[in-house]
C-alpha cells in the first residue's frame, strides 16, 4: 500500500470568480461554496470570511478545522462526502498552510476559540493558517443532532471541493508513505523494536463523536487501521467540546504520532500497526475495548506502544485501563495526556491513574488562565463564550478583553501531541 | 536598594539555646546572627532581623503573625528570608509559617531553606521557595550561597527555573511551558528510551489519591432522610446562577420540596461533557426525583431532603472536587441527612 501526498503550500487566500490555486494563492468563489453548503436543506445561511495569520480576528465557537484534501482518482473523506470507497492508496493532494474552519451559533455547549493574533495565537496551531471561515446557520426546528451533522458535513464538503479544484495544479512537494503487510515489516527490520500506536477517539454523543468511514465510532469495536487511510480523511471529527483536548479533523489528517512514527520507522523503531479504539461512556465498553485493544496489540507482537487520548475525565479511565493491560502483557507503553491541575496548578493533575502508567507525556494544564485582548473582528458568535469550558461568568472584562482557560482554545493541548505545550512541576 | 527582612530563631539569632525557646518575637535593626552570612551575598539591604523562640512561635502562631504583620507593614520589604532551618522541626514550622503567611497576605516573595525530610517541607513547600539544605547547621556554608542565589533571582524579578536548576524543593505546582519538541516527538523519545531500558522521566507522576472510607449502611431506610446530588449540571431553566459548562468551582442547591418531578422546559443540563438532548427531554434521567418522590410517598424512605445539590463534573480539578465534596457533606450533616444519592454523568 502506497500513498503519495502532493503538497501545495498556500500563502494567501483571496475571493475570486473561480476557485483555483495559482502560485501559492488560493482563489475562492464565494457563491460557489455558499451554494454547495446550502444544498443541505437543514441549513439556512452561510457567510464566508478569510482569517489570516496576524489579523485582529477572533473565531468562536469553532466546530471543526479541516485541511483541504482530494484524491487524483477516487474520493477522500469516505462515508462523509462522495462515493464510499477504500482510501489510503494512490495520489492525494493536500493544501498546506490553509484550512476550512466551521463556526456559527452554537449547536450545544460548543466552544473553541481561535485568535489570529495576540497571546492566544501562540496556543493554537490554527492561528498560523490561512483560514476560510464558514459561519453556518441552521433552519428552525432542526434538532441539535441534525444541526451537528449538517455543519460537520458542510465543512468536509467545502474542504473536499476546494482541493478538487486544485488537482490540475502544480504541487510544491511530494511525500510517499508505504504501508507494507506485517510479514514484510518483520523481515525488513528484524532488529528494531516493534511499535504500535493505540489511537483513541472519543465516541460519546452530540459534539463528542468521531466518524470512521462515516461510521459513528460509538458503534465500533477497536480495530486495526491503515495510517494512510487516516491521511485521506477516513477519520472525521464530530467533536469540539472542551476544545483544547479534542481532535479536529485537521489533527486526524495530520496525526502527529503517525507522522513521528513514520519519521523513526526503519531507524529507531519498526512501526507495525495502528489500533483505533473508541472511548464511550459505558463502563462495560471501557472494559471490552481495553481487552480487545490490548489483545490486538499483543497479536501484532508489539514491543512498545504510544497511546494517545482524546478528551479528559472518563476517557482517562480508558487510557489507564488499556495501559495497565499492555504493561501487564510486557508491552512498554507511553501515554499522552493533558492535565487538569486547577487554575493554581496545585491539584492532582489526573482524575484517574494506575501504577503501570510510568511514562506519560503532558500536553499542558488546561485549567491555567489566559488574558486575551479584544479583537477588531469576531467571526461566529461571541455570546457562546460564557457557555464554554474555558469561559466562565465574568470572563468578559470591562475593556473588552477576556479571561479564558486554556481549555477553551482550539487544539491548545491536543492529546496526539501535535503541539509543544506541556506542564512541568515548579 | 531592595529591602529584606530576615527571620530566625533564638539559637541562630544568638540569644540562647533551648532554654530561650520561649522568648516572644522581637526585632532588631540590620542583620543579626545568621543574617550576617547573607549580608554580602544578597543584592539588597537586610533592614531588620526578627528573632523568635521556636516554642513560642509554635504555641502562639496568631500573636506571632500579628507581630510580623506590623513589621512588614512598617518596613515594606521586597523579600523575606527565613532560616535556614535544616532538619529542626519547630524552627521549620516557624520559617514555613512566616514565609507562607507573608506571601499569602502581602504578595511579598519569601524564601527559606530546609532539609528535605523536615516535616515542615510537606506543609509549606507549595507556598514559598524552600531551598534544599543538609540536615544540620554543619551544611550552613553550602546552604547560604544557594539561598542567596535564588533570593537574588527573585529580587531581580527574573523567571525562576525548574527546581533542579535552582535548587529549591518542588512546590508541586504545575506550570505550562512551551517545549522545544512537540508532545509526539517527546513521546517517541520516551518510548525509545523505555524500550532500550534507558532512564527516562515521566512528565506526569501518577498521583496518590485520598481514599474515602464509605459511611456505614443505613439501618432503617424508612426512617432515613435522603438527599439527592448530581454532578450532571442540572439547573433551573435559564441557569440563573451561571453554573459553568465545565471546570466548575462551585455548586448550587435548589429546592425540590414542592415539585414531584423535574419537568421538561423547567430544568436543563448545562454540562458540556455529554449529550444533553435526552437530559433536557426528561431531566429526571439525570437525577431521578420522580422515583424518589414516589418512594417518599410510599414510605420506603423516611423523607427526601428539601434541596438537591448540583455542580458540573466536567474537567473539574481533583482539588476543587474534593473541596466541594467536603462542603456539601458538611451541609448535609448539619441538615440531619442520613444518606445521599449522587448521580454522575
Amino acid at each position: 500500500m502506497e500513498l503519495e501526498l502532493r503538497k501545495i503550500y498556500i500563502k494567501d487566500i483571496v475571493f475570486d470568480e473561480k476557485t483555483h490555486v495559482d502560485s501559492g494563492v488560493l482563489y475562492i468563489n464565494r457563491e460557489e461554496i455558499s451554494k454547495l453548503i446550502l444544498e443541505d436543506e437543514r441549513l439556512s445561511e452561510v457567510s464566508i470570511d478569510i482569517a489570516k495569520p496576524g489579523d485582529s480576528i477572533r473565531i468562536i465557537p469553532v466546530k471543526d478545522v479541516i485541511e483541504p484534501r482530494a484524491k487524483l482518482k477516487g474520493e477522500a473523506f469516505p462515508g462523509i462526502d462522495g462515493v464510499l470507497d477504500e482510501v489510503g492508496r494512490g495520489i492525494t493532494y493536500a493544501l498546506k498552510g490553509c484550512a476550512v474552519v466551521t463556526t456559527g451559533p452554537i449547536v450545544g455547549f460548543q466552544e473553541g476559540i481561535i485568535d489570529m493574533s495576540g497571546p492566544l495565537a501562540e496556543y493554537t496551531p490554527f492561528s498560523k493558517l490561512n483560514n476560510l471561515v464558514l459561519s453556518i446557520k441552521k433552519k428552525e426546528n432542526v434538532s441539535p443532532h441534525e444541526h451537528e451533522e449538517a455543519v460537520r458535513v458542510a465543512g468536509i464538503k467545502a474542504a473536499h471541493y476546494i482541493a478538487k479544484q486544485c488537482l490540475e495544479s502544480e504541487f510544491d512537494e511530494s511525500e510517499t508513505f508505504v504501508w507494507n503487510d506485517l510479514s514484510v515489516k518483520l523481515a525488513e527490520y528484524p532488529d528494531l523494536p516493534k511499535v504500535a500506536y493505540v489511537y483513541q477517539c472519543i465516541a460519546q454523543g452530540l459534539l463528542h463523536d468521531t466518524y470512521f468511514y462515516g461510521r459513528d465510532a460509538k458503534e465500533m469495536i477497536p480495530t486495526l487501521v491503515n495510517p494512510l487511510e487516516i491521511m485521506d480523511g477516513a477519520l472525521v471529527s464530530g467533536n469540539c467540546v472542551s476544545a483544547g483536548s479534542k481532535t479536529t479533523t485537521y489533527h486526524h489528517q495530520n496525526n502527529a504520532v503517525i507522522r513521528e512514527c513514520f519519521k523513526r520507522h526503519g531507524k529507531e523503531i519498526n512501526f507495525i500497526g495502528v489500533v483505533l479504539s473508541p472511548m464511550t461512556t459505558v463502563l462495560n465498553d471501557k472494559y471490552r475495548n481495553s481487552i480487545i485493544t490490548s489483545r490486538i496489540v499483543e497479536m501484532l507482537g508489539a514491543d512498545g506502544v504510544i497511546q494517545s487520548q482524546e478528551g479528559f475525565g472518563n476517557p482517562t479511565t480508558d487510557l489507564m485501563m488499556i495501559c495497565k493491560r499492555l504493561e501487564n502483557k510486557g508491552i512498554k507503553t507511553v501515554l499522552i495526556s493533558n492535565e487538569d491541575a486547577g487554575v493554581d496548578g496545585k491539584s492532582e493533575p489526573l482524575p484517574d491513574g494506575t501504577v503501570e502508567a510510568d511514562a506519560i507525556v503532558s500536553t499542558g494544564n488546561s485549567n491555567a488562565n489566559l488574558h486575551i485582548p479584544k479583537m477588531d473582528k469576531v467571526l461566529g458568535d461571541l455570546d457562546a463564550l460564557e457557555h464554554i469550558t474555558g469561559g466562565f461568568e465574568g470572563s468578559r472584562q470591562e475593556d473588552g478583553s477576556l479571561i479564558v482557560e486554556i481549555h477553551g482554545i482550539m487544539g491548545s493541548h491536543n492529546l496526539q501531541g501535535f503541539s509543544k505545550l506541556g506542564a512541568v512541576t515548579k | 536598594m531592595k529591602r529584606i527582612i530576615f527571620y530566625t530563631n533564638q539559637f541562630f539569632g544568638q540569644i540562647g539555646g533551648e532554654d530561650k525557646a520561649y522568648i516572644p518575637p522581637r526585632i532588631e535593626d540590620g542583620a543579626v546572627g545568621t543574617a550576617n552570612l547573607f549580608k554580602d551575598k544578597v543584592e539588597g539591604e537586610i533592614v531588620a532581623t526578627i528573632i523568635c523562640g521556636d516554642n513560642y512561635y509554635a504555641e502562639n502562631i496568631e500573636e506571632c503573625r500579628e507581630f510580623i504583620s506590623r513589621e512588614v507593614e512598617r518596613l515594606r520589604p521586597d523579600l523575606v528570608i527565613a532560616g535556614p532551618a535544616f532538619n529542626a522541626g519547630r524552627f521549620g514550622i516557624a520559617c514555613g509559617d512566616v514565609c507562607s503567611f507573608v506571601n499569602d497576605k502581602y504578595g511579598i516573595d519569601t524564601i527559606t531553606g530546609m532539609y528535605i525530610e523536615n516535616p515542615a517541607v510537606e506543609i509549606y513547600k507549595s507556598n514559598t521557595y524552600i531551598v534544599e539544605t543538609g540536615n544540620s547547621a554543619a551544611s550552613m556554608r553550602k546552604a547560604v550561597p544557594r539561598m542567596a542565589a535564588l533570593a537574588n533571582k527573585i529580587l531581580r524579578k527574573e523567571e525562576i527555573g525548574l527546581p533542579e536548576e535552582e535548587g529549591y524543593i518542588p512546590k508541586g505546582i504545575r506550570v505550562n511551558v512551551f517545549h522545544e519538541k512537540t508532545g509526539a516527538e517527546r513521546a517517541l523519545d520516551m518510548l525509545v528510551k523505555k524500550l532500550k531500558g534507558e532512564e527516562y522521566r515521566t512528565e506526569i507522576p501518577i498521583p496518590v489519591y485520598d481514599k474515602v472510607e464509605a459511611a456505614k449502611p443505613i439501618k432503617d431506610l424508612r426512617k432515613a432522610k435522603i438527599a439527592l446530588l448530581t454532578s450532571g449540571g442540572l439547573v433551573p431553566y435559564g441557569n440563573p446562577d451561571h453554573l459553568p459548562a465545565a471546570t466548575a468551582k462551585f455548586y448550587k442547591k435548589y429546592p425540590i420540596k414542592d415539585i414531584d418531578r423535574f419537568a421538561e422546559g423547567s430544568y436543563e443540563s448545562v454540562h458540556a461533557g455529554y449529550d444533553p438532548v435526552y437530559a433536557n427531554e426528561n431531566p429526571n434521567r439525570i437525577l431521578p426525583l420522580d422515583l424518589f418522590k414516589e418512594l417518599e410517598k410510599k414510605g420506603e424512605i423516611g423523607s427526601l431532603y428539601e434541596f438537591y445539590f448540583v455542580t458540573t463534573g466536567n474537567s473539574t480539578s481533583v482539588a476543587d472536587a474534593t473541596r466541594m465534596g467536603m462542603e456539601i457533606a458538611e451541609e448535609l450533616k448539619e441538615a440531619g441527612v442520613d444518606g445521599a444519592i449522587m448521580t454522575s454523568t
